[in-house]
């Protein structure tokens, strides 16, 4: 049961990044790139016209992870404290950016608005990858100091950074360079899957310029993947483990492996879509690769008093889990429903259809 | 400090509220108009339709934006209390956002941008699934809040964890569908008097005039009937319940101070006086409140001095005064309302100026009533964070400091008060602009 929900948990958040995914991207594109006010406008939309549904997808995972693992949910975000109450204002900028430039008409307003999401969508992409770096390279649990721990095991608390910004020092910062690394090729990552968003969605002016520069991020992730790799040995030697015990996980890295080997070859895809849903493997690849890494921890513990936490260790009951088995699974038919719907009424390049001047 | 998260919490909850409780109820008046347009084919319903959910929009992502952060906070400022009862508040919570969330923002970009693209039919059925996602998470949100009013269906174990041991007593409740139905009545009063207040203002400054009507008899129709049914049946109940599950907040509330022997008398006017234990400048009608609570004019019910300090909510005059305010609006509300749909029958409504600036000077009103009514549940719940179980004070992050928690409430202060006044300079726009502009 446990496993199941992990699984489910995992998916409905992969989903959340590789469709909110693109909005971010989007963002930060828009803040770079978009120059013309037809551009500009067009490109909001292609965010602004979905964010909402997308979001839904953060909502419902975290509703889903207080249910099924209430104690991981309890550590977790108390002890990220700060870093999500910022995530969570951003947010709320991104938010009202996209939904509030197009109210009124004179340029300064909107000029406001469009770096309030375009700014926002880029720190929250670095802030989500900043996060899977902390969860990859584990956390204090415990606040154990001197060998002994401060709060109850299973409970932490880490400040923004701390001075050294290592990550082998004994109670690490959010912010250290192996966090750092994984917030940029997070940033890296959705920058592409954003540009193929766009492509998909528009005829913006900027739609050839942007091949090119998917080219160049994907060399820039390239690098940056194999660096952090290195990393990630640095700290923790042991860090690839269940790959070995394991040979049939190796599916999750191939993933991410094919996608950023097919956006090699981005300027001689034809159809927009397929450069779409390379990069959307990318996330995923890049998310699952990491849980597998993993698995069963969700939560490493930095020091040898207080144990990881893992699936098992923080739990709900047997019976709520399975209880929560029924309505989760009519629940997530009718989500696959209105996802259907809602793309197949919604579907083609946005500048040529009719959705009102909003 | 506790402090700190109870203020937080209070503030971010407040300001959330705003938002669903118009667009739970405005949903409903939108559908509404909606369907009246497929009826008759009088374009002005179909404006009607337009114009609120314009209004609905702004709303709609100013309620989702300030919802995020309640659920987060469960877990950052509530860290042992999501522990202790995730097992069981997170089925609800998290079948909100499975069940309504993704049922309500599916649909509803389609229902604003999409009407040239879907069509007429569709287009309602889209407005109609947006008012049923929202009124789902009403109901589920209504359903977490009911377990931690009257908690069901649980057992302890050993670990001191709260632990689901039946799934559906979460919904049989009893708490439940009383609170649910009051709530959405009340909600439904205020996008009525928002309907009512535009179509009076507009009919004041004569612009709009026939969009005016046509809003004034919807919302003072609407109004009318949800005011009625928002005391009666549904607040009665609510007050039977507290009587029953909470009698601690219940002589709180009403400011009871000493047990009556032949029947409590019920208070209208009074200022509690928590140092000699009494209400001053008191005007009260003898046994109506044991005949209101138990249809028996000499029925006992235990005032304050029947409890210990340990029982009894930490803010009494707070708690008495949300009381006292939220049923002397809903008094208020049915007197106005009541002689509006009179004069409405008659037909001189549009004519009787008095009244139609009443109607609009109202309108902040059903906002400070719903507000109040939240603060009586939530002030009445106190000390207890789950009533009888788990004490507030338990409830909190074991690892988060208050310099932290007062530098995050800051925070929110300062963007909550941007996003109100840009909500307010939305809306101020979206009335002047009007419904004319959405012609075709
Ligand atoms: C327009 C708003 C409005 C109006 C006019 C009223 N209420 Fe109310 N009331 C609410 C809006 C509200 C609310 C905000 O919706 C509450 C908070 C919790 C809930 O479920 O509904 C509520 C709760 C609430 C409670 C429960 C408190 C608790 O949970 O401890 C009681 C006993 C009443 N109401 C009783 C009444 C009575 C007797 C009214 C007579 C006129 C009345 N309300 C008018
Ligand atoms: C709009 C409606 C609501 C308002 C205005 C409101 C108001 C408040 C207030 C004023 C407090 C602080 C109490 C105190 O410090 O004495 C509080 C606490 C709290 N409320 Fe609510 N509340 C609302 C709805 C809800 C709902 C629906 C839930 C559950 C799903 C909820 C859960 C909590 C929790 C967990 C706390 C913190 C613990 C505590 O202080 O009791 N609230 N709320
Ligand atoms: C009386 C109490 C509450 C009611 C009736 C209520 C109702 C609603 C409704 C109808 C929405 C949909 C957005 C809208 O139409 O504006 C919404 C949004 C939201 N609410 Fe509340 N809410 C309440 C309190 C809370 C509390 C205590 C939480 C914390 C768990 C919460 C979490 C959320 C979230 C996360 C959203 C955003 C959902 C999205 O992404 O669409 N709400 N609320």
């Amino acid at each position: 049961m446990e496993l199941f929900w992990y699984i489910t948990i995992a998916i409905v958040l992969s989903v959340f990044f590789v469709l909110d995914g693109y909005d971010f991207g989007t963002g930060i594109i828009h803040l770079f790139l978009a120059k013309k006010e037809k551009d500009k406008q067009v490109i909001a939309k292609a965010a602004g016209l979905f964010w909402d549904f997308n979001e839904v997808w953060l909502v419902a995972g975290g509703g889903l992870l207080f249910m099924a693992f209430p104690t991981y949910y309890a550590s977790v975000f108390s002890g990220f404290y700060l870093p999500l109450i910022i995530v969570l204002w951003l947010t709320v900028f991104r938010a009202i950016g996209l939904e509030f430039r197009s109210q009124f008409k004179y340029q300064m307003w909107k000029d406001i608005w469009d770096k309030a999401f375009g700014i926002s969508s880029l720190l929250l992409a670095l802030f989500f990858g900043t996060a899977l770096g902390n969860i990859i390279r584990g956390v204090n649990l415990g606040g154990v100091a001197n060998g002994i721990s401060i709060y109850e095991k299973h409970y932490f608390f880490l400040p923004l950074w701390n001075g050294s910004f290592s990550p082998l020092h004994e109670n690490p910062g959010v912010i250290d360079w192996f966090t750092l690394i994984i917030g940029i090729i997070a940033v890296v990552t959705l920058a592409i899957h954003g540009a193929n968003w766009i492509l998909l969605k528009t005829n913006s002016s900027i739609n050839t310029q942007l091949k090119s520069l998917i080219f160049k991020l994907n060399t820039a992730l390239f690098i940056l993947t194999i660096f952090s790799l290195i990393v990630w040995f640095i700290i923790n030697p042991d860090a690839l483990l269940n790959y070995a015990h394991k040979p049939y996980l190796i599916v999750f890295p191939f993933l991410y492996l094919m996608g950023l080997t097919g956006l090699f070859f981005i300027k001689r895809i034809k159809k927009d879509v397929h450069g779409f849903y390379l990069s959307s493997l990318l996330i995923i690849g890049g998310i699952t690769s990491s849980l597998a890494s993993m698995f069963p921890i969700i939560l490493p513990s930095t020091n040898q008093v207080n144990e990881s936490l893992t699936i098992y260790n923080t739990a709900a009951s047997e019976y709520g889990l399975s209880v929560a088995l029924g309505w989760g699974i009519i629940g997530m038919i009718l989500v696959v429903v209105y996802l259907v719907v809602q793309k197949r009424l919604m579907a083609g390049k946005i500048d040529k259809m009719d959705y009102g001047e909003h | 400090m506790i402090f700190y998260d109870r203020l937080q919490f209070a503030f971010t909850i407040s300001f959330h509220y705003i938002f669903p409780q118009l667009t739970m109820g405005l949903s409903l008046l939108i559908v509404y108009f909606k369907w009246k347009f497929l009826r008759t084919k009088v374009d002005m319903y179909n404006d009607a339709a337009k114009f609120f959910m314009k209004i609905f929009a702004v709303n709609f992502t100013l309620g989702v934006v300030t919802g995020i952060p309640m659920e987060f906070q469960f877990g950052t400022n509530w860290a042992k209390f999501s522990e202790l009862t995730g097992g069981i508040i997170g089925q609800t919570l998290a079948m909100e956002g499975i069940f309504s969330f993704f049922l309500e923002s599916a649909f509803l970009a389609l229902f604003i941008f999409g009407e040239k693209i879907i069509g007429q039919k569709l287009h309602f059925i889209t407005g109609f699934l947006v008012f049923l996602g929202s009124w789902a998470s009403g109901y589920l949100i209504l359903a977490t809040n009911a377990w931690m009013q009257h908690p069901v269906g649980y057992e302890i174990v050993e670990n001191g964890k709260y632990v689901l041991k039946n799934f559906s007593a979460l919904f049989s409740n009893p708490w439940l569908i009383p609170a649910f139905l009051h709530n959405q009545f009340a909600s439904l009063v205020t996008a009525s008097f928002v309907v009512a207040g535009v179509g009076a203002f507009y009919v004041l400054r004569q612009k709009n005039i026939e969009h005016g009507k046509i809003f004034l008899k919807t919302g003072v129709v609407f109004g009318f009937i949800s005011s009625l049914l928002v005391a009666f049946p549904t607040g009665d109940w609510n007050a039977k319940n507290v009587a029953k599950y909470q009698p601690a907040s219940f002589a709180a509330m009403e400011g009871i101070f000493e047990t009556e022997e032949a029947g409590a008398e019920i208070i209208l006017v009074g200022q509690p006086n928590m140092v000699e234990k009494k209400l001053d400048n008191k005007i009260a009608v003898p046994n109506v409140l044991s005949f209101l609570t138990y249809q028996n004019w000499n029925a006992q019910i235990p005032g304050m001095d029947q409890f210990t300090k340990e029982e009894l909510p930490d803010n009494i005059p707070a708690l008495y005064y949300s009381y006292h305010i939220m049923v002397g609006l809903g008094t208020i509300f049915i007197g106005l309302l009541g002689l509006a749909f009179f004069f409405l029958w008659r037909k001189k409504l549009f004519d009787i100026k008095s009244l139609l600036w009443g109607i609009l000077l109202l309108l902040p009103f059903p906002y400070i009533a719903n507000i109040t009514g939240w603060y009586v549940a939530e002030l009445g719940r106190q000390p207890f964070l789950v009533y009888g179980l788990l004490k507030t004070t338990n409830g909190i992050s074991p690892t988060v400091s208050s310099g932290n928690t007062l530098f995050t409430l800051l925070g929110f202060a300062g963007l909550y008060l941007l996003l109100g006044l840009l909500f307010l300079l939305l809306i101020g726009k979206i009335i002047n602009d009007g419904p004319k502009l959405q012609k075709q």
